[in-house]
């Protein structure tokens, strides 16, 4: 039970997938100008990185090993994504209409998500069980939407402060990332 | 046309410095020159491979599945340049790891296929592909330079700052990159405007 949590808290916040492996920092800084379109990012984001994960594994176990084409695994992973965010979209539509709304856009844009492809190769790389891979690619998800949730919360902050000229605009929001980056790093440590 | 496609690919429309593309594998691999260059080098090829095909198979494939088919081109190339790399580069392969693949997901491949390969001939879609990725490339470079001499004294692994030198280690860690890029983009935005001054 240890090992999981273990596994699950150094997914999260050691190794945060933005803040220290550099995944997903399009939506990162795309989407995070407001809390609210935040929240519902990371809620589609956790939702599609679990799935596509789990049917990436599965597929790689017993289709891609078994045949010998583990050199297709970018191309066949991708594609992976790209249907089931695809399947997804269109469930939600019909089902919860109202969430469908408040997504809008950004539900498309997460087939270009680096980080949805990026754990999935993980977990080959690591070669996790399928237990392991289920928490380590959950951990990755909440640590995602911690990190953008907060980031969005510090940027409505600097929207009401005065910032030197130049620094206005993008170049305010990377040092505001740095900090955050570095306030992560204390947790460094706490797991191997 | 050709002038003007070159010189937005490498100033105007610079992809990390003015379009905020491509941001994951800038910050990732920005560690060292070397690896910046490497990088770089890898994204050019495959954004000039697949910007070349589909400039000529865009006209043959329906609007409604063109991403899904575009991506299938571009993850083709993306794997021939993982396979090369992992045979002819394999020290280079292993330090950039698995941000080989994931140029499949890089905006900056995707983007410029979406908005100048599938409307263009192939030979302005190969300069143009060539263009934006040597100026992701430049920029890449100048990241990674500026992270490697502070971080770590050296240039291209080479000492070259004085032996009392002590290495700002926070440089190459992950809160360095976001640092730098912010101070590099300041900079950026401080000579734009002298720039605009003088004209």
């Amino acid at each position: 039970m240890e090992h999981f949590l273990l596994l699950f808290i150094g997914a999260a916040l050691v190794n945060n997938i933005v803040l220290s492996r550099f995944l997903g920092i399009c939506p990162f800084m795309g989407v995070s100008k407001s809390s609210e379109t935040a929240v519902g990012m990371s809620l589609s984001v956790a939702f599609v990185m679990t799935i596509s994960s789990t049917v990436s594994f599965i597929i790689d176990k017993f289709v891609l090993i078994p045949l010998g084409l583990e050199n297709l695994r970018t191309i066949v992973f991708i594609l992976i994504i790209a249907a089931l965010v695809q399947f997804v979209e269109m469930v939600i539509e019909k089902t919860l209409p109202q969430l469908y709304a408040g997504l809008g856009i950004y539900l498309p844009l997460i087939t270009t998500n680096c980080a949805v492809l990026g754990v999935a190769l993980l977990n080959v790389q690591y070669d996790y069980s399928f237990l392991e891979m289920i928490i380590f690619s959950f951990g990755t998800a909440t640590g995602f939407g911690l990190a953008l949730v907060l980031f969005s919360l510090l940027r409505e902050r600097i929207e009401y402060s005065t910032v030197p000229k130049y620094f206005k605009g993008m170049p305010i929001v990377f040092i505001m990332a740095g900090i955050l980056s570095l306030a992560f790093m204390g947790f460094s440590g706490m797991v191997k | 046309m050709i002038k003007g496609i070159i010189s937005n690919g490498l100033y105007n429309n610079n992809a990390i410095f003015k379009q905020m593309l491509g941001l994951c594998p800038t910050l990732a691999v920005s560690t060292s020159s070397m690896n910046a260059l490497g990088m770089g080098l890898a994204t050019t090829a495959v954004l000039t491979g697949s910007n070349f095909v589909i400039s000529i198979v865009a006209k043959y494939i329906p609007k409604n599945v063109r991403i899904p088919s575009y991506i299938v081109i571009i993850a083709c190339f993306v794997t021939i340049i993982d396979q090369m790399m992992k045979a002819n580069l394999y020290s280079l392969h292993k330090v950039l790891g698995i941000f080989i693949p994931l140029i499949v997901v890089n905006c900056i491949v995707l983007g410029r296929a979406e908005a100048f390969a599938s409307k263009n001939k192939p030979l302005y879609s190969i300069i143009d592909g060539l263009s934006v990725g040597l100026g992701f490339t430049i920029a890449l470079f100048i990241l990674g330079s500026f992270r490697e001499i502070i971080g770590a004294g050296t240039f291209f692994e080479m000492p070259v700052m004085l032996s009392s030198y002590n290495p700002l280690l926070i440089a190459i860690l992950p809160p360095g990159a976001f640092l730098f890029l912010g101070f590099i983009l300041a900079g950026k935005q401080f000579l734009d405007d002298k720039l605009k001054g003088e004209k």
